[in-house]
């Protein structure tokens, strides 16, 4: 209480202290993984080598990390207007959906940089239409957005199942899939982009999509704090009380706050069904629009943070696939605890040592 | 009676007790207390007086534990203390009654005052010597509540006094009231200073932090002026006055009279007639009521809180919608029109909460200077802020209005409450409105920027502006009003020149007399 209202410079709170949770964090991990009789330094290197050894390890890492910054910014800009959007994960697999009709509709006939901005306006589309009926339902209703959005991950995944098993299937084949789409409905890799910097990409599925998520950070970023409409959405997200006396229209400004954050959600589905596995698939999704919660968290809502905390998770998630790996004591499950030990210290308990921080910034500077 | 205790006051002068000797505090550039000396008598009322912003509150919170001084000691008693926090605090005898209040809404007077001092494991031992603890507490100092009363059905008078018996609960010697008739009716101000007499001569010693001048003359025994986070001044209540004080507050003379010449009536411009508007539980707040504005006339609304006033202005400012009735702006009806439509059409607001509805304050100083504005094509075209003129024109209120710290990039959380005061005057007012509806526009505002935005107001009157103004600050409405209207449960009971008399006016207040 006492501290909270005392100025600390930016490098402290924007560097130092994450170092700190993130350092705790790891420290702790170490335990565990000591705990269960293993060497935490040998897992550390395993886990670092296996995400920025080599040039397809970084690949899978950037990978992963372009997900993660779609779905961190689609988290994030619902929570600058003062909504909690749990739903990334359904919209971006029904975006998926629209994406996948995009590419199948015209990969026989133009190549890939004519799909692409249909594609992204497609995925764009279906994941905004899929955070449109909680949105609506919010706005008009007041039925609660973090329950709905909920419900409709599951009716999402539910839905996507029965247009995958019983409409978009091959004909005669087994595995829930759309056909492979030809090379016009693919974004192509970025190895040279890699080779630049003289990484061999290898079979990692890094790809276009990451210049996408880029651009789409600028474009959040530019939205927040520059238009005139993140204005009315960060009025409304700090102080509805505010928001009503400045006659910024609630429903209004709800639907198209929670029709962004849906549509930068789908547009994560580019990333894996067009960058990757070039079909639509089951499950493409894996999780990414949960993750997407703590980057957005870890990142303070904003793009510059939600880049540096998405490649902090794409490390984490490729490094500890090569970890379970390579020990095999190490299981999946415990790469998700140290994911959880990271979100815990990084995100709930960000504050934690704000206050210890506090004092001995003031001894310092008084000395 | 007073003489004796006069007495008694003078012959424990030794023994003082609090003492503060060199208390320092910063926080980061703000040196917020700067070598502040003040000593308290046993069984007196001192009061500490100061504009917002002067470290009043800063000081009080370092002897209550909740900062740590950055130099200097604390005595309680005679003897040194390091109050590290306030469980410390209440341990040496010391009780605060926050401004605003720190109760459990929902929880009963009784659980509200064993809260933190419960007694155990399981309650029902607590419960009963509370009960009883109370009991005594009630009769000794006069200080009636029902125990069993949960404390949100309580009115705002009462939720005081079970905060003072909270702080005796916990054998309170000393009682620090931080601004403690801001929320209080004329008369629930009075019991309070009653009650504080009570204790005083049952040897309480009481600190009062307040900027109401009167208050400090009412009731004090000793006052102490701060002034920009140092302790200016310490006088014998008895041998200062109001115009002493307020010099010593501001740091120069200072006006406390509005100056202003006849109004000038012209055509009408804000018209309210047969106006009904329910609040959110379906209780009619605003009964049947009507009445007209005129270009160049200040009219004010006088009443109690609570009274209907907010709800009045919240729906003229098209916030509420009314169930019935019409609200007119040159001859238009806009019963319907939304708050950024009423803007369009000329009509200013200064709401009364500027925390939750005037202002975002976690927002930068420039932010707040268009709220409710920022679709306005000059801040912009299209979809794009143009965060240049938007600051380019911060800076030029914040020069005009002498808004303080001079920075449109400093949070606005960070200005005190009359610079914030400021940031929402210079807005609404610099629009050039035809019409302006204000509420409460000095609730804990400093006298320096009282008397500026009053200024201000009767200016935009003598530039042909309708204005209405409600404030629970009988003296306000008096001082600016060009005519009265007093309000009482929800109707106009009546309508006075300024000339009228506070007694008049405080008897239609109540709903006694027409």
């Amino acid at each position: 209480m006492s501290t909270a209202s005392v100025p600390l410079p930016n490098w402290i709170t924007y560097g130092l202290i994450p170092l700190l949770n993130l350092i705790v964090a790891f420290f702790i991990s170490g335990l565990v993984v000591w705990w269960i009789g293993e060497n935490p330094f040998t897992a550390l290197r395993l886990l670092i080598e296996g995400a920025l050894g080599r040039g397809d390890a970084i690949g899978f890492t950037l990978f992963y990390t372009t997900s993660f910054i779609f779905t961190g910014l689609s988290v994030a800009v619902a929570f600058h207007a003062g909504l909690f959007n749990i739903g990334s994960e359904g919209q971006a697999y029904i975006g998926g959906l629209g994406a996948a009709l995009v590419a199948l509709a015209l990969d026989q006939y133009v190549p890939w940089y004519v799909t692409m901005p249909f594609a992204i306006m497609g995925a764009a589309l279906f994941g905004a239409g899929w955070a449109f009926i909680p949105a609506w339902l919010q706005a008009k209703r007041g039925s609660h957005i973090v329950i709905t959005t909920i419900m409709f991950n599951f009716i999402g995944a539910a839905l996507m199942v029965y247009l995958l098993v019983n409409v978009l299937i091959v004909p005669g084949k087994m595995a829930p899939e759309t056909r492979t789409f030809l090379p016009g409905g693919q974004l192509p890799k970025l190895d040279w982009l890699m080779a630049l910097f003289g990484a061999k990409l290898g079979p990692a599925p890094f790809n276009v999509s990451f210049i996408i998520a880029l651009v789409m950070c600028y474009l959040v970023w530019l939205l927040i704090w520059r238009t005139k409409l993140g204005y009315e959405m960060r009025t409304l997200g700090i102080s509805p009380s505010a928001a009503v006396y400045a006659g910024i229209p609630y429903s209004r400004t709800v639907i198209i706050a929670m029709l962004i954050s849906g549509g930068l959600a789908g547009m994560m589905a580019l990333n894996p069904v067009m960058g990757a596995s070039a079909r639509l698939q089951v499950e493409f999704v894996g999780g990414a629009g949960f993750v997407g919660i703590a980057v957005s968290l870890m990142g303070r809502s904003h793009p510059v943070g939600i880049i540096f905390a998405a490649l902090l998770f794409g490390i984490l998630y490729q490094g500890g696939a090569d970890l379970s790996f390579e020990m095999p004591n190490i299981t999946r499950e415990m790469i998700v605890v140290i994911q959880g030990l990271v979100i815990l210290f990084a995100g709930a308990l960000e504050y934690m040592f704000r206050p210890a921080l506090v004092h001995v910034y003031q001894r310092f500077k008084r000395a | 009676m007073s003489g004796f205790r006069k007495g008694k006051a003078r012959r424990v002068s030794h023994n003082p007790a609090i003492e503060l000797v060199g208390i320092d505090k910063s926080f980061g550039a703000v040196h917020a207390n700067k070598n502040i000396h003040l000593k308290v008598e046993k069984g007196t009322i001192h009061g500490i007086i100061g504009e917002n912003g002067a470290g009043k509150s800063t000081l009080m919170s370092i002897l209550y534990g909740f900062y740590q001084a950055d130099s200097g000691e604390i005595r309680i008693n005679g003897q040194a203390l390091s109050i590290k926090d306030s469980q410390t605090a209440i341990a040496s005898g010391i009780g605060m009654v926050h401004q605003h209040f720190m109760l459990v809404e929902n929880f009963t007077v009784l659980e509200n005052i064993m809260l933190g001092a419960e007694g155990g494991q399981l309650l029902a031992k607590g419960v009963s010597s509370a009960r009883k603890e109370l009991k005594r507490l009630e009769d000794e100092y006069d200080l009636k509540v029902n125990p069993d009363a949960v404390i949100e059905d309580l009115p705002v008078g009462t939720q005081q006094r079970v905060e003072i018996l909270k702080a005796l609960y916990r054998g309170a010697d000393i009682l620090i009231l931080d601004e403690p008739t801001g929320v209080l009716t004329p008369a629930e101000a009075d019991h309070l200073f009653k009650v504080l007499k009570v204790l005083r001569d049952q040897g309480k010693t009481i600190i009062l932090i307040t900027h109401k001048l009167r208050e400090i003359m009412a009731i004090t025994d000793e006052v102490s002026v701060m002034r920009r986070g140092e302790m200016v001044a310490t006088r014998k209540t008895a041998e200062t006055t109001v115009e002493e004080l307020a010099e010593l507050m501001v740091g120069r003379r200072v006006l406390l009279r509005v100056e202003k010449g006849e109004a000038n009536p012209g055509k009408i411009l804000l018209s309210v007639k047969n106006l009904t508007v329910k609040d959110s539980r379906g209780v009619t707040m605003v009964d049947n009521v009507s009445f007209d504005v005129r270009e160049g006339e200040i009219v004010g609304i006088a009443g109690v809180a609570g009274n209907g006033q907010s709800e009045l202005l919240e729906a003229i400012a098209g916030i509420r919608k009314p169930s019935s009735g019409e609200i007119l702006i040159d001859g238009k009806p806009i019963a319907n029109a939304d708050p950024a439509r009423l803007r369009e059409l000329g009509l200013a607001h200064i709401p009364e909460d500027r925390h939750h509805m005037g202002l975002v304050l976690k927002f930068e100083e420039y932010e707040n200077a268009v709220l409710g504005y920022h679709r306005d094509p000059k801040y912009g075209k299209g979809a794009l802020l143009d965060l240049k003129a938007i600051q380019a024109e911060a800076v030029e209120k914040i020069e005009k209005y002498d808004i303080r710290p001079p920075n449109p990039r400093l949070k606005t959380a960070n200005f005190s409450g009359g610079n914030q005061q400021k940031i929402v005057v210079a807005r609404e007012i610099e629009r050039d409105p035809k019409a302006l509806i204000i509420g409460q526009p000095t609730r804990g505002v400093d006298i320096g920027a009282i008397e500026f935005i009053h200024r201000r107001i009767v200016e935009m009157r003598d530039a042909s502006k309708a204005i209405l103004l409600v404030s629970v600050e009988l003296d306000e409405i008096r001082s600016l009003s060009d005519r009265i209207i007093v309000m009482f449960a929800g109707r106009i009971v009546g309508e006075k020149t300024p000339e009228a008399d506070e007694q008049t006016l405080g008897l239609m207040m109540a709903g006694i007399a027409a």
